[in-house]
């Protein structure tokens, strides 16, 4: 029953006393599965990319939260950790590669740039101001410049958290709608 | 000992920097460090770092440009540093560099007809400084 | 159809040179720098670097800061050697003020800016071999070293990347309680991991193989690319600020400069380790040495240099960085020049990827160790 503990939704999962039979619904062990094996696109924009990386390095190891298997292509990934400035001449590219993920797709971002611009804000000529600006709907926000590996490690088990709570088949399509 | 380069500062007219960078060049100059631009308002001043490794000296070059004629000669020749740093001044500046190999924007996109770092560009989005 | 033999079936085929892109997301082109590869088989005919997917505009920002404000601009633009960016800018400054700093100042920085050196070229040599094929585990290590590293500098200013540390006139804060003898630790436990870390490339046959003689090169080309760093110094060259235009207090310490010979990858990647370690000697030198006195600044934060203009040029970890001021006698700068090392550094790829293979233009730029922020600004 060890696998009943871990699942942080319980109260889904019914244990028989004493039985080896679990019983629970097709939906949320989905939920479970999807929320425990988030895929990250490699995708370092700027300096939020070191921080990025030292999550995924021993200290912070983000592979507790089984969002460690950094793929770059972006049709394997299931979460894209938007790490940096986003400047004019990369929008379309990440438009692209936002399309190029397959559903269901998640977006993080992290740091300041990613969330509105952040210090390259005002003065400057070529910098989009945050991931939202490009049309590119966004999931969690963390704020920080650079947000610390613990930051982006508590913004990844809020969408593992959100993720549990959708539903499992259409929760994007109910979203979009809205 | 700290070698300045700006203490040794040679103003040249714009006809003659290819000659004198030539010059330069035989005479053991053998690195164009840096090459920018200054928007003065009535004209642009384009500065040339040069130092030479071996003899450890260093040079600056100035000249001025007419911002009603912003062309003169390209040095990609002799440095091939020059390449990519005049490309820079042409893409933020507008410096036109003439025989250049590929005098394309480097760090904007393509498609774009303004100059950035000229004193004269301006957008609604700057903020005004405050006074000190 | 007949059976014929290889070479008339290699008359009849077609064949043709083509174009390959690579990025501007790529896991090995270290952030967003974009490669357009021409290829005839697997061999490099032309390559054209495409940059400015990290263009934030940072010159023309400074336009519209004044001098204490920018400072923090500066950490983003190497992002991997904040404190040595901090250190060229605040070092443009004072010559533009004329102004003079504490020796203990002056010992602090050198002790930052050399554990800085260090942890940034754990970070470059470790994606190197990530480019190559080691996934993950050297850049583990890498990580887990440089980790000892921002840590301190995450006691001594409370950022672990972007420090904004340094201060015109000095810095922001003294060294903490117990700082020297952390420093004196990190010493010690850096150095058999530096050898540790040398002893796992050099001796794998993979590594050896794909960097000997790949991307070679010459003394002349470098000078006449004006390539700067330890890439300039792999290529034969003895070059190196902190000796030959010495600022700070560098001339008061022992240090060799680390050279190569052929200029190629594994050279690179050499040059780099020993810099590490000679950068560890520095330290251990200035920790000793360390003055008493007052760090910090004594200026105001409003600054009006006179009118005039200064260029200060620095050995950052990536070659040399410089800041050239023009001031007209505000609070802001009128003008502020960044001559970035990777932008130089970058320049010579597609001089060097001609003719090589197409995986080994990986190869050679991950030994050029670039870093975007600091080639676009």
């Amino acid at each position: 029953m060890a696998v009943a503990e871990k699942i942080p939704a319980s109260g889904l999962i019914e244990k028989f006393p004493g039985g080896g039979i679990v019983l629970t619904t097709g939906e949320s062990v989905l939920k479970w599965g999807k929320a425990s094996s988030l895929w990250p696109l490699t995708f370092g924009l700027a300096c939020c990319a070191i921080e990025m990386i030292s999550t995924g390095a021993p200290r912070f190891d983000i592979d507790r939260f089984g969002a460690g298997v950094f793929r770059a292509s972006p049709r394997q990934c299931d979460v894209m950790i938007v790490a940096g400035t986003i400047c004019v001449k990369m929008g379309d590219c990440m438009k692209r590669l936002y399309a190029q993920m397959p559903e269901p797709k998640y977006v993080i971002a992290m740091g300041n740039c990613a969330v509105s611009g952040g210090i390259f804000y005002h003065d400057t000529y070529s910098v989009v101001k945050g991931t939202e600006a490009l049309g590119i709907p966004v999931d969690v926000y963390i704020p920080g410049c650079p947000p610390r590996p613990e930051n982006l490690l508590f913004g990844i088990i809020k969408l593992q958290e959100k993720i549990l709570k959708e539903s499992a088949l259409c929760g994007r399509k109910e979203r979009r709608v809205r | 000992m700290s070698a300045d380069a700006l203490d040794r500062q040679i103003a040249i007219p714009k006809e003659s920097l290819l000659e004198t960078a030539r010059r330069l060049a035989s005479e053991g100059f053998d690195n164009l460090h840096c090459i920018t631009a200054v928007d003065k308002n009535e004209s642009i001043e384009l500065i040339y770092i040069l130092y030479s490794i071996n003899k450890h000296a260093c040079v600056t070059l100035k000249t001025q440009l007419a911002l009603d004629d912003l062309a003169i000669e390209s040095l990609a020749n002799i440095w091939k540093s020059a390449d990519w740093l005049e490309r820079e001044v042409y893409d933020l500046f507008g410096v036109k560099f003439l025989n250049h190999p590929n005098l394309k924007r480097i760090l904007n996109p393509d498609d774009w007809d303004v100059h950035p770092l000229r004193k004269d560009f301006s957008r609604p989005d700057l903020i005004k400084k405050p006074k000190y | 159809m007949t059976w014929s033999s290889v070479e008339t079936i290699k008359e009849n085929i077609h064949t043709e040179e083509f174009w390959v892109n690579m990025g501007p997301q790529h896991p090995s082109t270290h952030g967003v720098l974009y490669l357009e590869v021409k290829l005839s088989g697997e061999t490099v005919v032309d390559l054209i670097t495409h940059i400015g997917y990290l263009h934030r505009g940072i010159e023309k920002i400074a336009e519209n800061r004044t001098y204490t404000q920018f400072i923090p601009f500066t950490d983003r633009l190497d992002y991997i050697a904040a404190m040595g960016n901090n250190l060229g800018y605040v070092l443009a400054v004072e010559k533009l003020m004329k102004m003079e700093v504490s020796d203990r100042a002056k010992y602090i920085r050198v002790i930052i800016a050399e554990l800085q050196r260090v942890a940034s070229h754990l970070v470059g040599i470790t994606t190197f071999a990530q480019d190559l094929g080691a996934f993950a585990t050297p850049l583990f290590y890498g990580f887990r070293e440089r980790e000892k590293i921002v840590e301190l500098f995450d006691d001594i200013c409370g950022n672990r990347l972007t420090y904004n540390y340094m201060r015109i006139g000095g810095l922001q804060f003294d060294l903490p309680k117990g700082a020297d003898e952390k420093i004196k630790n990190i010493i010690k436990y850096m150095r058999p991991k530096i050898d540790d870390l040398e002893s796992l490339f050099s001796s794998n046959a993979i590594f050896t193989a794909r960097t000997k003689g790949v991307g070679a090169l010459s003394k002349e080309k470098a000078v006449n690319y004006s390539v700067t760093g330890p890439n300039l110094r792999a290529s034969g060259v003895k070059w190196d600020l902190r000796r030959d235009e010495p600022y700070l207090c560098y001339d008061k310490f022992d240090f060799d400069i680390p050279t190569g010979v052929n200029g190629d990858s594994w050279d690179r990647y050499k040059v780099r380790i020993e810099e590490m370690r000679q950068s560890l000697r520095i330290v251990e030198q200035a920790i000793g040495g360390l003055p008493e006195g007052d760090p910090t600044i004594k200026v105001g934060r409003i600054i009006k240099p006179e009118a005039g203009e200064s260029y200060m040029r620095t050995e950052a970890p990536r070659g040399e960085l410089g800041f050239y001021i023009v001031s007209d006698g505000s609070a802001y700068p009128y003008r502020m020049k960044i001559r970035s090392p990777s932008f130089s550094n970058l320049a010579v790829l597609s001089e060097l990827a001609k003719g090589i293979k197409v995986a080994d233009v990986v190869c050679v730029l991950g030994s050029l160790d670039i870093v975007m922020g600091d080639i676009d600004r």
